[in-house]
């Protein structure tokens, strides 16, 4: 995605790695993985084993961060152009992801909460939560692009309520749907050993990579990012784009919302994909991406969400005390983003630069 | 100003429209017999009647008008004995939170309608202050009763003493309020740390060599947490052979359960317990297990304990897959009833703090009859 990045002749290999967006990523991910390896090196050992149902499956910490970052990488697509194009986050994903699962849940279940069999197939349950889902983010989009309220404004409204509109699309019932093929996309496919959320992620991943390397979203997003008023006299209408940013986000959110309820056969519409939201905007903030909006690096972004669930296995591992939790997770998240700011990464330039120059000297 | 003030305005719409049920049918139907009987009855004392005279006067009357909707809306009064509803302002938690809150909820919404003699006016709110602002706003209306489930036990000593001052009798339900006992007519809770203790006792009772528990918290600092955590807190400081593999919370979120029993499943620790400490974190826990295929429930190589007693839970235990769950009574509206039934009939409440029954299920005892009659 870096294509434009000047290589400039004279500057070392290393400030060069450190400019790079991808460098605060990876070096997080590198002392984690470094801190894991020299605490207990079977941290990444992988096993074949069998699951209940008597499937052959991989285990071990790392597939468990592949599985359960799944989520978190696809809702950092989203929140990566949103984040690019409004200059603002979109905090309504997880009680939108609570929507999208219980418009799930009420399709399969056709307003009955325990049902014998399926009511519909689960693929037409998936995209009418994928059209509810969007639909809630053309709200979004509209009130960011079209009304100009700040995006954290205009999605604290669905933030508000939209647990209880999830709650109220099933009557305040808890459907628990107990066909096993519901369970195969937040768990495993028969035969196959590798968790299913990973090869979602995956394919919305290619998906999205495919997107913005054929069509022009990805620099419409960012020169509406940029400057409003540019893209406009270019062209653009930035509005449009706005809103098919936060309609992204609802499709990101009701692939989440059918993993999320695929796990669990059922939704706790209180619970489910709590404050997601700050992980998905952390994703971004990680992967070096102005939370004001503009340029932007999906994979970075990406990247960015896994290292975050590297992050939350290696406290679960280290049993770090429940009450302790929030704290060293917040202590690691300052770090990662002070260091990641670039205010901080343009000293950093500047010091190895007079480095070299002294040693030039 | 403008812009924010619109969000707000969508933001109070879109919550009202999610506000369904008893709550907003109640203000309608309680100006609707009068109306009614004022416009359709024909004789001219008729609207004095309905609105002060007997209530079976008032249904007489109203039978005799043509409009049958006239007759069904004077009848539904008609319980109440001096034909005057008695108003209760009930301030909850948000029904969306647990399965447990819903039941709650649904069983409050069924004792206090018209048809049992009353005219309620429901509130929810998960924040403290919102609370304290909707009983302020209710006493304020004027009501003989206000029962309150709050979301913190602190802050509530202003809206209790004004409550007092204006005549109305306070009745804390689920859960109990820092405050001076004289400043409420009674409070109608579930005793956690008795539903921890009896889950540990059990769990003794089932004499294995060693206890190697996973122990999945609830959200820090909630009351069910800290009563369901101290038992077991106190039983693994007291015996040798019962060992805390880990202690780590869920937030009652089945999702993180999972996260923190998949950890100790690829970090190759053994266990043979999970202590959770909701429904929802329990099955989280489970499906760790099958996906690691360790058995669990009764008679296998893994205990599974959860709280709540959910229906879809008991199921768990009746298939034999889980092996312990402990009730958390929701069902306080009888309870409350009770209560109010002997204030207005001028009586003492001969104990302040009434602790409600609650069971722990064993999947070895229990019948399809449990499930249907303890499961929320």
């Amino acid at each position: 995605m870096q294509k434009n990045e000047v290589k400039k002749p004279n500057e070392s290999m290393l400030s060069r790695m450190v400019r790079h967006q991808m460098f605060i990523p990876v070096l997080a991910l590198v002392i984690l993985a470094v801190f894991n390896l020299i605490a207990d090196p079977a941290f990444f050992k992988i096993t074949v084993g069998q699951n209940s149902s008597g499937n052959m499956v991989l285990q071990g910490f790392l597939i468990s961060i592949l599985n359960d970052g799944s989520e978190l990488a696809i809702l950092a697509i989203g929140m990566t152009l949103v984040t690019a194009a409004s200059g603002g986050q979109d905090i309504s994903v997880g009680a939108a992801v609570a929507i999208a699962g219980s418009v799930l849940l009420r399709i399969l279940g056709g307003g009955n909460s325990r049902p014998e069999e399926l009511a519909a197939p689960i693929i037409v349950a998936f995209l009418v939560s994928c059209l509810v889902a969007m639909l809630f983010g053309a709200f979004n989009g509209v009130l960011v692009a079209y009304f100009k309220i700040q995006p954290m404004i205009a999605t604290l409204i669905l933030y508000t309520a939209g647990r209880s509109i999830a709650a109220w699309i099933n009557n305040n019932e808890l459907p628990v749907i107990t066909d096993p093929s519901l369970g195969y996309y937040g768990g495993f496919i028969p035969g196959v050993p590798i968790p299913t959320p990973f090869f979602i992620a995956a394919i919305c991943v290619a998906i999205i990579f495919l997107v913005l390397k054929f069509t022009n979203l990805g620099l419409y997003t960012q020169s509406v990012g940029i400057n409003e008023n540019s893209a406009k006299l270019n062209g653009l209408n930035p509005q449009v784009i706005k809103v098919i940013t936060y309609v992204i986000m609802g499709l990101c959110v009701a692939v989440v919302g059918l993993i999320k309820v695929s796990r669990i056969s059922t939704i706790n519409y209180s619970t489910i994909a709590k404050d997601i939201e700050m992980d998905a905007i952390l994703a971004v903030a990680l992967g070096g991406n102005a939370l004001s909006g503009g340029k932007f690096n999906m994979a970075a972004s990406i990247f960015g969400a896994y290292v975050i669930q590297f992050l939350t296995s290696t406290l679960y591992k280290f049993k770090v005390s429940s009450d302790a939790l929030p704290a060293y997770k917040a202590v690691v998240v300052i770090v990662l983003v002070v260091i990641s700011a670039p205010t901080v990464k343009e000293w950093f330039g500047n010091v190895t630069k007079k480095f070299k120059v002294k040693e030039v000297a | 100003m403008l812009k924010k003030k619109v969000a707000m305005l969508l933001a109070a719409a879109m919550v009202a429209a999610t506000v369904v049920g008893c709550g907003g049918g109640d203000d309608a139907k309680t100006d609707a017999p009068a109306d009614d009987a004022k416009t359709e009855a024909p004789a001219d004392d008729a609207a004095d009647d309905a609105a002060d005279a007997p209530a079976d006067d008032a249904a007489d009357d109203a039978a005799d008008a043509p409009a049958d909707d006239a007759a069904d809306d004077a009848k539904t009064e008609a319980p109440a004995a001096d034909g005057e509803l008695i108003k209760v302002g009930i301030i909850n938690n948000d029904p969306n939170e647990s399965g447990y809150r819903t039941a709650n909820d649904k069983d409050l919404q069924e004792m206090f309608c018209e048809a049992n003699g009353y005219e309620a006016d429901f509130q929810y709110s998960k924040k403290n202050d919102e609370q304290i602002t909707f009983a302020q706003n209710m006493l304020t209306k004027g009501i003989d009763y206000l029962l309150i489930s709050a979301a913190d036990t602190a802050g509530w000593d202003g809206v209790l003493q004004d409550a007092q001052a204006a005549g109305t009798e306070v009745i804390l339900f689920d859960r109990v309020i820092d405050a001076d006992e004289s400043l409420y007519a009674a409070s109608i809770v579930s005793d956690m740390e008795k539903e921890g203790q009896t889950a540990v006792d059990w769990l003794a009772g089932q004499g294995l060599d060693e206890y190697n528990i996973i122990h999945i918290q609830g959200q820090m600092g909630t009351a069910a947490q800290q009563g369901r955590t101290k038992a077991l807190d106190e039983k693994v400081a007291a015996e040798d052979n019962w060992k805390l593999v880990v202690q780590q919370t869920g937030d009652w979120n089945a999702d993180n359960a999972k996260q923190v029993v998949q950890s100790v499943i690829d970090s190759g620790e053994k266990f043979n317990v999970i202590y959770a400490e909701n429904d929802d974190m329990a099955k989280g826990a489970v499906a760790a297990l099958d996906a690691a295929n360790i058995s669990h429930g009764v008679d296998k190589d893994v205990i599974v304990m959860g709280f709540d007693c959910n229906k879809w839970a008991l199921e768990e235990l009746l298939a034999g897959n889980w092996n312990y769950d402990g009730q958390c009574n929701p069902f306080q509206a009888s309870y409350i009833d009770e209560v109010i039934k002997s204030l207005e009939a001028g009586e003492e409440i001969a104990e302040k703090t009434i602790i409600m029954d609650e069971k722990g299920f064993d999947a070895k005892e229990i019948t399809q009859e449990d499930v249907d009659n303890y499961g929320i």
